[in-house]
């Protein structure tokens, strides 16, 4: 899986890794009578390259934070800025791989790749784009497969590679391997980590997994309510996390902070 | 006549069985272990079609039976072979192809002019929310009224004529592919669609690559009960007010009391209708195959 990610290969140019600034960005959903504020003053800068990932309880507005940020949701407040300039609307700068890995049915995964490709790229460097992203993830032997062919794990590689057909200045990943199972995850995350090495893309990923923000992620942010009082979620704690990838899953600082990370979620006694 | 039959048929067997003794376990054996699954799936096929053919066997029987043994009197029921008389008689005076094919072109005109419309109104008020707003009320309450409510006035409008019972079956036609369709489109999985939007796809390409091509096995459905009604008002149409057809063979052997000739056109068309239906199913099932 990792045997063509040589450095200085004959990959295609990526854009160059871009920053990313949320700021004081809010957004609540509902009628003007029953308002519920999910996200407030978000202020949060992301260093191009980076890996970020963001953590929270279910329903906190993570994803609503992605989202934002990939131009599908527009926030009430403040705006998200991509290499300095504000996002308005879809952002050909970012590209998105979902919880599910929404592939179209009656397509190849060949073909669901290609979707990722931007509008400008010309029809031959686009497919052989497809077939290397495809090489990549390991499922050039499934090209002509259909979806509804391939197990759940092979499905969302091909939604990574099809997010990564749109050479994205910025990569957002939402709870990419949630759905997975442990070891697929594990690969998974391998994988995210040798791509990132190759193309280092800012990265930001979603996640409920606090060992997978660990293993993964530069820094950590942690979305939620400093008090319980509090109308939203906001910038709760950022943490850079230390050691360099790839981490031991076993090292004893890590262990120190999956522990306050852990209370700071509401889970205590670990 | 009859010994000539039985010495006929006792001549075939003895040779097949000759070959049988012979040569044809062997190869008969040899084909099933090459062909393997696909002639298993092809063999499973036609016991199925095999299956379903009882049922109309025994009906068929019953029926010669009851009438044979003088249950039914012929003018309540005649026989199976008084029915494949009539029909004889009806191809000899070159009635019953104009029957048939009359019926059946009014049908298909029907039935595509209504099935094309009902797909242009179905993608608009499924895909514009504007359009959905303006025209929704109006097009379900048009869907409400009983079809045949519609006979006076096309009657008034159009007269007693091929195209009235056209647009009577282009009505019949409309609506549930109409419904279909627009109730798929409003169903595509938002979730596909929000990807699809993801990278970059609006407007004419996200209608063509997700919303379009996710509809498709709706659709067909749509087609299939569409073809249904379109023969419903058909023969509503034809028992109205028509000059030929098999709707018109129907009222006019009641007129006649001819009840061996209803019974043929009940059968032609229940054959007919079903060959057309089936023909479509198999359009359905290479559709779903390819975009399910």
């Amino acid at each position: 899986m990792t045997a063509v990610l040589a450095p200085g290969s004959t990959q295609p140019h990526h854009k160059q890794a871009l920053g990313v600034r949320f700021s004081g960005l809010g957004r609540s959903f509902g009628s003007s009578t029953d308002r519920r504020v999910v996200l407030r003053d978000v202020t949060v800068d992301v260093k191009p390259g980076e890996i970020l990932a963001i953590l929270g309880t279910s329903g906190c507005g993570k994803s609503t934070l992605l989202r934002a940020a990939a131009g599908l949701d527009v926030p009430d407040s403040g705006e998200v800025l991509i290499d300095g300039t504000p996002v308005r609307g879809i952002d050909e700068r970012c590209a998105v791989a979902f919880q599910e890995p929404r592939l179209l049915p009656w397509h190849t995964l060949q073909a669901n790749v290609a979707i990722g490709l931007p509008k400008s790229s010309s029809a031959s460097a686009g497919k052989a784009k497809v077939l290397e992203l495809l090489k990549l993830v390991g499922l050039d032997a499934f090209a002509k497969h259909r979806p509804r062919e391939v197990s759940g794990g092979m499905a969302q590689r091909t939604s990574l590679a099809r997010a990564l057909a749109r050479n994205p200045g910025v990569l957002l990943l939402d709870e990419p391997f949630g759905a997975l199972d442990a070891l697929t995850r594990i690969k998974m995350q391998d994988l995210l980590l040798d791509i990132h090495r190759a193309q280092p893309t800012t990265v930001l990923l979603v996640t409920h997994d606090v060992d997978e923000a660990l293993q993964l992620a530069d820094r950590i942010l942690v979305l939620g309510r400093r008090d319980d009082d509090d109308p939203g979620s906001t910038v709760a704690e950022l943490v850079p996390v230390p050691g360099t990838r790839p981490r031991s899953r076993n090292a004893a600082d890590l262990g120190m902070l999956r522990s306050s990370l852990l209370s700071r979620l509401g889970v205590t006694g670990h | 006549m009859s010994a000539d039959h039985l010495t006929g048929r006792s001549a075939v067997p003895s040779s097949t069985q000759g070959l049988a003794a012979t040569g044809s376990p062997v190869t008969g054996d040899g084909d099933t272990r090459e062909r393997g699954p696909v002639g298993g799936r092809a063999g499973k096929r036609a016991s199925v079609l095999l299956l379903g053919l009882i049922v109309p066997t025994l009906i068929l029987l019953a029926w010669h039976l009851s009438t044979a043994s003088g249950f039914f009197r012929p003018s309540q029921l005649p026989s199976p072979v008084s029915v494949f008389a009539a029909a004889v008689d009806l191809i000899e005076r070159g009635q019953l192809a104009t029957h048939v094919l009359i019926s059946t072109q009014r049908v298909l005109l029907g039935f595509l002019i209504g099935s094309l419309l009902g797909v242009v109104a179905g993608a608009l008020l499924g895909l514009s929310r504007i359009a959905d707003i303006l025209l929704t009320p109006t097009v379900s309450a048009l869907r409400a009224v009983p079809s045949l409510a519609w006979v006076p006035l096309l009657v008034l409008w159009i007269g007693i004529n091929e195209d009235s019972k056209v647009t009577l079956i282009t009505i019949g036609a409309f609506f549930p592919v109409f419904t279909t369709l627009y109730l798929g489109l409003r169903h595509v999985d938002r979730n596909l669609v929000e990807a699809a939007r993801a990278f970059g796809l609006n407007g004419v390409r996200l209608l063509t690559t997700v919303q379009l091509p996710a509809v498709v096995p709706a659709l067909f459905s749509g087609l299939r009960l569409a073809l249904a009604q379109s023969w419903l008002f058909l023969v509503a149409a034809e028992l109205i007010a028509s000059s030929m057809g098999l709707g018109f063979l129907l009222i006019d052997s009641q007129q006649n009391g001819r009840v061996d000739r209803i019974i043929l056109a009940i059968i032609l068309l229940a054959v007919i209708g079903k060959t057309t239906d089936a023909l479509l199913g198999i359009a359905e099932r290479w559709a779903v195959r390819r975009w399910a």
